[in-house]
């Protein structure tokens, strides 16, 4: 039987029994509803379970993770999430990555699981949001059934760790309820979910769900998955961007042993595929990858260069600055408050700067990889992906299918990083597959990743600031250039400014008079999002600035910014909700308490401080710093931050540790340049990651408590890093640190 | 009822022993007769299916795909099959000494939950075998000279895993 419970308007949930007893909830949506979810579908394999939740006679508990996870620890945070509100025992329950599923009524398709998608800290405050039900109805139902085989009312029961117990200790083990709970008529309303003091899971730490097998080298990632008479593919991609295949000659490559099939990849003109357009290439099909490798090399390939041999990154920096110093005007004015004009005109004096960032590349850990089959009637693909869905979309698009014909398995994902949102990989793996007729494993080898990303655009700022005669700041221009991210993705051209400027990014809204305005340019190279997004450029700008304006006024960073801040307050936020400075204040000074800021070092060591807040989390960081020759030795790296309630304490301390640490890593060493119309970085030689000698050995990460709904991490914990360390470097050695990568920049005015 | 007429063959050509690369692969016997010229990684990935050692790089820069040869870590991207006659070969599927067991480098990894995304995560346990093996009680400069990269910034927790089974280990040695 099944049976539901609505939610809203939209969205319900929905119990059943499984055909070995086992009680089922999940969430649906009312349309679906309508048609009812045959239980045969469901079936009684694990793999084929959609639903949230699934408790087995025997005590065992598979709850579904239904955000893709690339290391932001959500399989185990949207578990937690659930197994609380269950009241479940964590030591029996199993967590399934769910792919995306569509059901379809009236020829409308409605995703079963809402929200999929990892990225912009938007996983636990989604489940926060409707996740607990589905816990809060499952344990609802068990205790009801409780109640009737135990007599006891079920006010008098409690649930702990998988089971009821009844106030004369009598136990009654989930397992042993769920038959009867799964018949049980649902409540009219959703049942109340827990109140904080009554949490068991949230708040405390538990490790990654999937450790013991990714110890093991069990776990299995994409590029791990060997489907039956799989082909190879490695594909390599045109090195001229805006180039094309001049000539290919197959001849030697055909007659490797193992390779079947030498395909190109054409980017079907004046058809985006995506959003994106497809870089043209080769794709070696062969039985395994060495073959494949190997057939590569016997491949006589010229590349035609297109119409952008003179690019080069950097003129376009050259001409970014003089856009800049122009008096030309800018593409979009995008906030303007009270008289920027007149209030550098009353100026008492004025500080000026310019900041210059690179392009950077993801350079995720797992390469990128697709596996494809594509017959008439169905598709199935192996995808890491941080959005399932509009993968699937895609899929559907290139091939016709209806989406239940598609079948999209999302494994743990060797990081993402905001280079899955986009699937030109996967458009790569449908149409290889198609050509081939046969299972298609698609692999790009490290170069290609490396020189065919979707780069974080490179960035020039201009900055003055206006200080009256007490040495207070009246007024902030900041003029920004850069190449949109979303140039190229169908957005309209007044709304490209949006990927590269926040109106709200600090210090707006704390200085009375100021002007952020943004110049569009052009690149050959294709942009996208990144890890933190625009504010990790924008805050290594303005919390760079703001320490040189301290130090013209020979004033105290941390006092500068407590002044500037003013008293606590809520500081309405354009793009909605509100900025809550006494939050701000208490990562800020929480991250100076524990480095000691009052007691700055004496033995040639510096401290820099800075913070930012974005995606609803507020965040710090401290650094105590020293060069020695043309080292520079992080001593000690202070993360404070507060994202509101802490779902899982362990999982956090990661994603602020990971945060600062990909934070400061990309500012280290990283760049892409391209000259005379080519990538210049091939490898990680040329692009860097940066070592363990050069990272500090310990994060000290610390959250302030909070009882405020809970937000995600993952991106909050980067923006702070890079200038923290810029700021503790000049402190250290009075470099001032106003072009990345830092450590290029350090040596050169050492 | 006729019989078919069987007659011996005037002589008989011997089927040439199977010749290939002989190696062990996790305590196990294997004969590589493909492509001597493959490296090590893709055997492992693509023929045994130990898909623990993970393609990085191609390069030997990441470390990703670090394997023990002869109880040395070494990345198996630039090893071609030709080089392995005889030796002996472990990845992170042979790491512990069986499959019930997990290696003190295995436990310590999920203790100090040195995961996040996990992709890089056996090439450093095979990369801190190999150091621990040299050097039991490696100091802060033994641990910076690993070469393995690591994308989501695990390294402290990764300082901190190689430290705690180092000491699990040096204890159990001396108890």
């Amino acid at each position: 039987m099944t049976d539901s419970v609505r939610l809203s308007r939209r969205r319900f949930l929905k119990v059943m029994a499984g055909a070995t007893g086992a009680l089922i909830v999940g969430v649906g949506t009312v349309r679906a509803a309508d048609t009812d979810l045959p239980l045969a579908l469901l079936g009684d394999e694990m793999t084929q379970l959609g639903p949230y939740l699934r408790i087995e006679p025997d005590g065992r508990t598979i709850i579904g993770a239904r955000d893709p996870d690339c290391g932001e620890g959500t399989h185990t945070s949207l578990a937690r999430i659930i197994a609380d509100e269950l009241d479940g025992d964590w030591s029996r329950v199993t967590v399934l990555g769910l792919g995306p599923e569509v059901t379809r009524a009236n020829n409308v398709v409605h995703w079963r699981y809402g929200h999929q998608r990892s990225g912009n800290a938007t996983s636990i405050p989604a489940a926060w949001a409707d996740l607990r039900q589905a816990g809060a109805l499952a344990r609802w139902l068990l205790l009801q059934t409780a109640a009737r085989h135990s007599g006891v009312a079920a006010a008098r029961l409690q649930c702990h760790k998988g089971a009821v117990l009844t106030p004369n200790g009598r136990r009654y083990a989930y397992g042993e309820l769920v038959a009867d709970a799964a018949r049980q008529s649902p409540p009219t309303t959703p049942p109340p979910v827990k109140r904080p003091d009554q949490y068991a899971l949230i708040g405390r730490g538990a490790g990654d769900v999937d450790a013991r097998a990714m110890v093991q080298g069990h776990s299995r990632y994409a590029i791990d998955h060997y489907p039956g008479e799989m082909l190879v593919a490695v594909v390599r991609h045109c090195p001229w961007p805006g180039g094309s295949l001049a000539s290919i000659d197959t001849t030697e490559a055909l007659k490797v042993p193992g390779v079947e099939q030498v395909l190109q990849v054409k980017p079907e003109s004046g058809q985006p595929l995506g959003h994106t357009p497809i870089a043209p290439g080769v794709a070696v099909l062969a039985q395994d990858t060495w073959s494949a490798l190997k057939g590569f090399d016997k491949l006589k390939l010229t590349w035609q260069p297109g119409p952008h041999v003179d690019a080069s990154t950097a003129r376009l920096r050259d001409e970014a600055v003089k856009l800049l110093d122009s008096e030309a005007e800018p593409t979009t004015h995008v906030r303007s408050d009270g008289d920027i004009d007149k209030a550098e005109k009353q100026a008492h004096r004025h500080v000026e700067a310019t900041y210059t960032q690179p392009f950077v590349a993801h350079a995720t850990a797992e390469p990128i990889n697709c596996t494809a089959r594509v017959d008439a009637d169905h598709a199935s693909l192996i995808v890491p992906t941080q959005a399932p869905q509009q993968a699937l979309a895609l899929v559907q698009r290139l091939t016709g299918l209806s989406p239940d014909q598609i079948d999209i398995q999302v494994p743990r994902t060797g990081g993402g990083l905001g280079r899955r949102v986009d699937h030109d990989f996967v458009a790569e793996a449908v149409m290889l597959a198609k050509a081939a007729g046969k299972c298609v494993k698609l692999m790009w080898t490290r170069e290609d990743g490396l020189t065919h990303d979707f780069y974080r655009p490179m960035a020039v700022h201009k900055l003055k600031a206006s200080l009256d005669r007490d040495g207070h700041i009246i007024g902030w221009r900041q003029h920004m250039a850069s190449p949109s991210a979303l140039a190229g993705r169908s957005t309209p051209a007044d709304r490209l400014w949006t990927s590269e400027v926040d109106p709200d990014a600090l210090p707006a809204g704390l200085v009375e008079n100021l002007d952020s305005s943004w110049y569009g340019l052009d690149s050959v190279l294709s942009r996208g999002p990144m890890r933190g997004a625009n504010n990790v450029t924008n805050t290594f700008v303005v919390e760079g600035f703001l320490d040189e304006i301290a130090h013209e006024l020979r004033r105290d960073p941390l006092e500068l910014r407590h002044e500037l801040l003013g008293d606590p307050r809520m500081i309405p936020l354009r793009g909605g909700g509100a900025l809550d400075t006494r939050r701000l204040r208490a990562v800020l000074d929480l991250a100076a308490a524990r480095i000691d800021w009052k007691h700055p070092p004496r033995n040639g060591h510096g401290l820099g401080i800075a913070c930012h807040a974005s995606y609803g989390g507020y965040c710090a960081h401290a650094f105590e710093v020293s060069v020695r020759g043309e080292r520079l030795i992080v001593h000690r790296a202070v993360c404070a931050i507060d994202v509101g309630r802490v779902v899982n304490p362990i999982g956090l301390e990661a994603q602020a540790m990971g945060g600062t640490l990909f934070g400061i890593g990309t500012a280290l060493g990283q760049a892409i340049t391209v000259a005379d119309g080519q990538v210049q970085q091939h490898d990680f030689n040329d692009y860097p990651l940066a070592h363990m000698a050069q990272l500090p050995h310990k994060v000290e990460v610390y959250a302030v408590p909070s009882d405020a709904a809970p937000g995600g991490a993952s991106p909050v914990a980067v923006s702070s890093a890079v200038p923290a360390l810029a700021n503790a470097v000049h402190a250290a050695t009075t470099v001032r640190i106003r072009r990345l990568p830092l450590m290029t920049e350090l040596l050169r005015l050492l | 009822m006729q019989q078919a007429q069987h007659t011996a063959p005037d002589s008989i050509t011997p089927v040439a022993p199977r010749t290939g690369i002989k190696l062990v692969v996790n305590g196990e016997h294997y004969l590589h007769t493909g492509d001597p010229d493959m490296p090590l990684i893709w055997y492992l990935r693509d023929i045994l299916r130990l898909t623990g050692c993970k393609y990085g790089c191609d390069k030997g820069d990441c470390g990703a795909c670090t394997v023990l040869i002869d109880g040395d870590a070494a990345p198996g991207c630039d090893k071609p099959m030709h080089k392995l006659e005889g030796h002996r070969v472990t990845t992170v599927e042979g790491l512990a000494p069986d499959a019930t067991e997990l290696h003190p480098l295995q436990q310590a990894w999920i203790a100090e939950d040195a995961i996040l995304c996990g992709y890089c995560q056996p090439g450093w346990l095979m990369a801190a075998a190999g150091l621990l093996a040299r050097k039991p009680d490696p100091s802060d400069a033994d641990i910076d000279a690993l070469p393995n990269l690591c994308r989501c910034g695990s390294q402290p927790r990764v300082r901190a895993a190689i430290k705690r089974a180092a000491k699990a280990m040096n204890t159990k040695d001396s108890a």
